[in-house]
């Protein structure tokens, strides 16, 4: 703890991505996760809303944080205030691409309320607190975030398609099947911890 | 003193929030007014954008019909554009077809309203109201089938064509927590124009049919719109055949008794399905009409009658029963309502018999 401030953000981009994947490392963000991910199109489009709404709202929870609840001393709090700011800041988000980007509208709009309660949005913030990042640790911290659950359902939907036509043992169908094909991607994401190191 | 601190900065932090995204609604959400330009300027509507096209059009008492009211979950609200209404969203795909998409039909509940449209919609919707009504009359018809009889509030008139249905909207009770909507089939007569009669079958689970059965009450009052529908009298036969089944009974109670009133000159004959004798309900009054008037003929069948019902009367499935009756029904019209299997099932037996589809009509529930 207490040594972000060390770590240079490129590092902590790449980390993010493959070695403390969000889902593969924390399984954070683990129900749209599972349940979006029967088609690579809309997995992607869903990772892609989320990329959008975890780099805005972690950034801007840096800013609540360091400027709002640090100086009056309510970091008891920074779950709901995280959790509010998310909120709204979707809401809004969803207004903007609505009337200045209505393609990008059509293709990520149905995602983006899902996203609110999207826990490995909530989870970047409080790790980004408890980590203690910089402003720039943090904006890298939540691009690579979201570029790794991205990474991660596009993979599991792309595999998930391939298999689809493939006979399973009952019991092992839709998310039984996801949760072991996870876990095998997740050892697979492992082999990459020694390159980049985070904490 | 750490208490007063967290509530207020809890609440201040979350009203800020609010605030900017109510300011930001104002400004992003501002579309200014948009002209909906409706069967070639036949009718030319100003509205403020950003809400759905759906609730533009209610503002303004232009009624699509809707069952979900505005979730995107029943498809019914299709409307027709001529203007470029940019890509079909994917909450609307699944209630769309390919035929349709190309003809520029969305989901009048998923468009916004962000610029001037040009649409289509069919005249009748013109005709659609809302009321307010009072329920005056509840009557037990069978086990499980009630009919209501409701008094017009405001507007106290209605115009209809009979066959037609409406919606009612039901209020939350229980564990419902949502007010729903659903259609019923208007049961009397279009000269009858201060009230109008329903006649609801209770479904197991239904959210809507247990609201009427078991917490609607005399002297509650109701909103409900229509009419709305194409299940009515078309020109072109002298020699009609009505089938229902259960609470299909309405519209056709409607229509026999509009005919018989104008004393047009047709030949109707009516076969009524049910199971048992307790499934059975206005016997004595169709009996009696059918004794009155020659032109028109009763027959009510039951498929699986109780030894203790003493039936008479035909026994069978009423698609059996049609076809024992029916030689040749080549220039005749079919109008049928009930189940979508009773209709699919009926309309085979009326094409065996020389019908051809275009002259059978139905309502499926």
């Amino acid at each position: 703890m207490g040594q972000g401030m060390e770590v240079s953000p490129i590092v902590i981009l790449f980390a993010a991505i493959f070695t403390s994947n969000m889902v593969l490392a924390n399984f954070l963000g683990m129900c749209s996760f599972i349940s979006v991910s029967n088609e690579y199109k809309t997995a992607s489009g869903l990772g892609k809303a989320v990329t959008l709404v975890m780099v805005v709202t972690t950034v801007l929870n840096w800013l609540v944080y360091r400027w709002i609840v640090l100086p009056l001393g309510l970091e008891y709090l920074r779950f709901i205030i995280f959790i509010v700011v998310i909120a709204a800041t979707v809401q809004i988000i969803e207004m903007v691409l609505d009337r200045y980007l209505p393609d990008l509208y059509i293709k990520l709009g149905i995602f983006l309320p899902l996203i609110t309660v999207n826990c490995a949005i909530l989870g970047i913030s409080l790790f980004m607190v408890i980590r203690d990042y910089g402003f720039f640790q943090t904006l890298f911290f939540g691009i690579g975030s979201g570029l790794g659950w991205w990474l991660a359902i596009s993979a599991l939907a792309a595999i998930r398609e391939k298999i689809a036509k493939n006979k399973l043992p009952y019991g092992l169908e839709g998310p039984a099947i996801s949760f072991i094909i996870t876990g095998i991607i997740a050892l697979a994401f492992i082999g990459f911890s020694g390159i980049f190191i985070i904490q | 003193m750490p208490i007063l601190l967290t509530v207020l900065s809890v609440s201040l932090i979350t009203t800020t929030l609010a605030v900017l995204v109510v300011i930001s609604d104002r400004f992003l959400n501002n579309y200014g007014e948009c002209q909906l330009d409706i069967n070639d300027g036949d009718r030319v509507l100003t509205v403020t954008g950003g809400s759905s096209l759906l609730s533009s059009l209610a503002l303004n008492k232009i009624f699509i019909p809707s069952a979900c009211g505005g979730k995107a979950t029943c498809g019914l609200c299709k409307v027709k554009l001529a203007s470029e209404s940019g890509p079909v969203l994917p909450t609307e795909e699944p209630y769309l077809t390919d035929e349709e998409m190309a003809e520029g039909i969305r989901l009048s509940c998923q468009l916004k309203v962000k610029e001037n449209l040009t649409l289509f919609i069919p005249e009748e919707l013109f005709r659609v109201q809302q009321f307010k009504a009072t329920v005056t009359k509840i009557t037990q018809q069978t086990h499980d089938i009630m009919e209501y009889r409701l008094s017009l509030v405001d507007p106290s008139e209605i115009e209809f064509k009979a066959g037609q249905y409406m919606q009612i909207d039901s209020k939350p009770y229980g564990s419902i927590r949502e007010s729903v909507n659903r259609a019923y089939s208007i049961a009397s007569l279009p000269s009858d124009n201060n009230g109008i009669e329903l006649i609801v079958r209770l479904v197991p689970g239904g959210v809507c049919t247990t609201y009427m059965h078991e917490h609607l009450k005399e002297g509650d009052s109701v909103t409900i719109r229509g009419p709305f529908g194409d299940f009515y009298l078309h020109d072109g036969a002298d020699e009609l055949i009505f089938i229902a089944g259960g609470s299909g009974l309405a519209p056709i109670k409607s229509m026999v008794f509009d005919i018989l009133e104008k004393k047009l000159d047709k030949k109707m004959t009516f076969f009524f399905g049910a199971v048992t004798k307790k499934d059975l309900y206005y016997v004595d009054l169709f009996t009696e009409l059918a004794e009155k008037h020659d032109n028109f003929h009763y027959v009510p069948a039951l498929s699986g009658p109780e030894e203790f019902d003493d039936w008479q009367g035909e026994v069978g499935l009423v698609t059996d029963v049609v076809d024992r009756y029916v030689q040749d029904a080549a220039n005749m019209q079919g109008y049928l309502c009930g189940s979508p299997g009773m209709i699919n099932a009926c309309i085979k037996v009326l094409v065996k018999l020389g019908l051809s589809e275009d002259r059978i009509y139905f309502d499926k529930f």
